[in-house]
C-alpha cells in the first residue's frame, strides 16, 4: 500500500472519479453564484444584468428570512432531541429478549423507508385531520375539541411527521451500540452494587455518547434541508409559520420567479450549514476522538 | 469473614445439566483454585457463587448464609473478569472506586481507600489515566485493585491471566498469591492451566463434565489422584497408563506411572522395553517418547541432560512405590 509505485498507481486510478465528482460538484456551485449576482426574473425573461451583492441584501434584510432561520433552528433541534430522547428506550427495550424481535426491530425499521411525501400525506389526511383523522376521532371519543393541528400547531405538527421519520434511525443506530457493549462490563457493575439506574448513568450512557454524536451529526445535515414534509401539509403557512430555509427558498425560486435572489438564498443556505456544523462539531465532536 | 460451603448445588440450562450436584467446603482465608478442561462448568459454578447466575438446586452459604436468593453486590463477593471488564470512559481512580461510590462512601473516603489499593498494586502513577492508555498487565492490575477496595468476604477470578504474555503470566501469579496471603482473604480462582493451579492453590477442586472430581492440597492431587481423570490431568507431562496383563499381575484394570517415576536405562534388558520414537532435550529435563510395542507409547522424564536419541532402544524400570492402582471403573485402589 505504502510504496511509491502502488501510491503513484492508486492517485492515477482515482483520478477520473475526482475529477468527475469535481465537475459535478463545481458546475452547479459555479452557476449558483453566477446567478445569485443577477437580476434575473422569469416573469421578465430577458432582463437580466449584473446587480452585485444586492441579491444578498434583499434576501438578507427580508423579515421572512429571520422567520425562516428560527423555523429551521426549532425545527432541527426539536426533531434531534424527540428522536434522541424516545430512541434511547426504544434501544433499550429492543435490546431485550423478547419473542418476535426480528419481527419489531422490522416493524420498527419501516418508517424510515416510507418516502417523505407519502407519510406527510398519510399523517396530514389520515391522522391529523380535523374532521376525518384518526387523532380527532380519539379525541370525540373523550368527548374532547379535535385539534386543528395544521392551523392550531403547525411547527409542532411538521415536527411530530419529521420525528416519526427519523426516530428508527436513532433507534438502529442507538441499538447497535447498545449490543456492542460488553456484558462482562455489566455484570461486573452488578458485582459493585450499581442498580439498573446506576448502571444506565455510569455504564450505558457514556457508551452511547459516540452513537449519540453520530445521530446528532447526521440528523442535523437531513433536517437541514427538510422541504417535502413542509410542502405537502402546510405550504409553509399559515402566514409563514412554518417556512424553514429551505422551503423560502423553494418560494422565492417558483412562487416569487426569483431565480437571483433563490440563488443568494441558497448561498445562504450553505453558509448557515457551516456555521451549524461548525459548532456542532466543536460541541459534541470531540466524542468521536477515540 | 469468607467461609464459604456448597451443598449439593445444581445448574442445568434447559435439558443441559451443567453442574451436577457440587458439594463443597471453602474455608477462610484459603486459595482455591477449580481447574478442569473447557466445558467442564468450573466458570458456571464460579459465577453461581458470584450471583451472576441462579441455581437450579442446592445451596450456597456465605459464612453460614444461604444466599441463593441474594442479589451479587449484597453478598460481599468481588470477581476479577477474564475481559477485566473495566468501565472505559473512567479513569482508573473511578474505576476502582465505582463499587465504593455506589455503596454510597463520602468522597474524601473513597479516595483514602482507592489511593491505598492503588499503593498496593503500584498503580499510583497511574490513577489519572483512562483504562485503554494502559499496558495489559495495568488493567489487570486495576481489576484486582477494583476487587479489593471493596474489602471483601472472597475474591472470585475468572481465568484472570489468559489474556497475558507468558513472562507476565509468570509474574502476575506470584503477585497475586502474594497479595492473597497478604490480605488473608479467602479466594477462589477458575483455571484451565494446571501449572497456575499448582502453583497457586492451598487446595484444588478438579472438575469434569460438571462433577466435582477431587477436592484436596496439590500434592495430595499429585500423589494421591482419586481417579484415572484426576491422575491424567494433574502432573505435566501425562501420567502414563498400561492396561492389559501387566495391570492383571497387580491386581488392577489400569496402572498408572508419572513420567519422572520411571528410571531410564540404556537396553538391558528388564523393565519395559522400548524404541525412544522423539527426545526432547530442554537442558534441566529431557522428555523421552518411547514406543513400547504392545504398552504404547510411554513418556519418561529425566532430571538434567541425558544423551539419548531417537532410534535407541531403553528400558524403562517403574518405581513400583509409585504405581498407581485403577480398578475398572477407573477409581483408585489403595493400599
Amino acid at each position: 500500500m505504502a510504496t511509491r509505485q502502488t501510491q503513484l498507481l492508486a492517485r492515477s486510478l482515482l483520478t477520473p472519479a475526482v475529477g468527475l465528482l469535481f465537475i459535478w460538484m463545481i458546475v452547479p456551485l459555479a452557476l449558483t453564484l453566477y446567478f445569485s449576482t443577477l437580476h434575473y426574473s422569469l416573469l421578465d425573461p430577458g432582463s437580466e444584468a449584473f446587480v452585485g451583492l444586492e441579491n444578498f441584501r434583499y434576501f438578507l434584510s427580508d423579515p421572512a428570512f429571520l422567520a425562516s432561520l428560527q423555523n429551521t433552528l426549532v425545527l432541527v433541534g426539536s426533531v434531534l432531541a424527540l428522536t434522541i430522547l424516545l430512541g434511547i428506550p426504544l434501544a433499550l427495550l429492543m435490546d431485550q429478549p423478547v419473542i418476535g424481535r426480528n419481527m419489531v426491530r422490522l416493524m420498527v425499521i419501516a418508517p424510515f423507508f416510507v418516502m417523505p411525501t407519502v407519510s406527510a400525506l398519510v399523517w396530514k389526511n389520515l391522522l391529523m385531520h380535523p374532521v376525518s383523522g384518526l387523532f380527532a376521532w380519539l379525541a370525540q371519543l373523550f368527548h374532547l375539541t379535535p385539534i386543528d393541528w395544521f392551523n392550531d400547531v403547525p411547527l409542532f405538527a411538521v415536527i411530530l411527521i419529521v420525528a416519526w421519520q427519523w426516530l428508527p434511525f436513532a433507534t438502529l443506530i442507538l441499538l447497535t451500540a447498545l449490543q456492542s457493549l460488553d456484558e462482562e462490563q455489566k455484570e461486573a457493575a452488578e458485582m459493585d452494587g450499581a442498580s439498573a439506574v446506576s448502571t444506565f448513568i455510569y455504564i450505558t450512557l457514556p457508551h452511547l455518547a459516540r452513537p449519540i454524536t453520530v445521530v446528532i451529526l447526521i440528523e442535523t445535515i437531513f433536517l437541514l434541508t427538510v422541504f417535502a414534509e413542509i410542502f405537502v401539509t402546510t405550504g409553509g403557512g399559515p402566514g409563514l409559520q412554518t417556512t424553514n430555509i429551505a422551503f423560502l427558498i423553494y418560494s422565492q425560486a417558483l412562487i416569487q420567479f426569483d431565480v437571483g435572489t433563490a440563488s443568494a438564498g441558497g448561498l445562504v443556505a450553505v453558509v448557515i450549514a457551516n456555521i451549524v456544523a461548525f459548532f456542532l462539531v466543536r460541541i459534541v465532536g470531540r466524542n468521536l476522538e477515540a | 469473614m469468607g467461609q464459604i460451603t456448597l451443598q449439593g448445588v445444581q445448574k442445568s440450562f434447559g435439558p443441559v445439566h451443567i453442574i451436577k450436584g457440587a458439594d463443597l467446603d471453602i474455608s477462610d482465608g484459603s486459595f482455591v483454585v477449580f481447574v478442569g478442561p473447557s466445558g467442564c462448568g468450573k466458570t458456571t459454578l464460579l459465577r453461581l457463587i458470584a450471583g451472576l447466575e441462579d441455581v437450579s438446586g442446592g445451596k450456597i452459604l456465605i459464612d453460614g448464609k444461604n444466599v441463593v436468593d441474594t442479589p451479587p453486590a449484597k453478598r460481599g463477593l468481588s470477581m476479577v473478569f477474564q475481559s477485566y471488564a473495566l468501565y472505559p470512559h473512567m479513569s482508573v481512580r473511578g474505576n476502582i472506586g465505582f463499587g465504593l461510590k455506589m455503596a454510597g462512601l463520602p468522597k474524601d473516603e473513597i479516595n483514602r481507600k482507592v489511593e491505598a489499593a492503588a499503593a498496593t498494586l503500584n498503580l499510583t502513577p497511574y490513577l489519572d489515566r483512562k483504562p485503554r492508555e494502559l499496558s495489559g498487565g495495568q488493567r489487570q492490575r486495576v481489576a484486582i485493585g477494583r476487587a479489593i477496595v471493596r474489602e471483601p468476604k472472597a475474591f472470585l477470578f475468572d481465568e484472570p491471566l489468559s489474556n497475558l504474555d507468558a513472562a507476565l503470566r509468570v509474574q502476575m501469579r506470584i503477585e497475586v498469591t502474594r497479595l492473597q496471603k497478604q490480605l488473608g482473604t479467602t479466594a477462589i480462582y477458575v483455571t484451565h492451566d494446571q501449572v497456575e493451579a499448582m502453583t497457586m492453590a492451598d487446595k484444588i477442586v478438579v472438575l469434569n463434565s460438571g462433577k466435582i472430581e477431587q477436592y484436596g492440597s496439590p500434592l495430595e492431587l499429585y500423589e494421591k489422584p482419586a481417579n484415572l481423570f484426576v491422575a491424567g490431568f494433574i502432573g505435566s507431562p501425562k501420567m502414563n497408563f498400561v492396561t492389559g496383563e501387566l495391570a492383571l499381575q497387580r491386581g488392577a484394570a489400569t496402572i498408572g506411572v508419572r513420567p519422572e517415576h520411571l528410571r531410564i536405562e540404556r537396553d538391558g534388558g528388564g523393565g519395559w522395553q522400548g524404541t525412544i520414537a522423539v527426545a526432547e532435550h530442554l537442558g534441566s529435563d529431557t522428555f523421552l517418547y518411547v514406543d513400547a510395542g504392545p504398552l504404547g507409547m510411554l513418556t519418561a522424564r529425566y532430571i538434567g541432560e541425558l544423551s539419548l536419541h531417537a532410534g535407541d532402544r531403553v528400558s524403562l524400570l517403574p518405581d513400583p512405590a509409585r504405581i498407581h492402582r485403577f480398578d475398572a471403573s477407573g477409581n483408585a485402589l489403595r493400599g
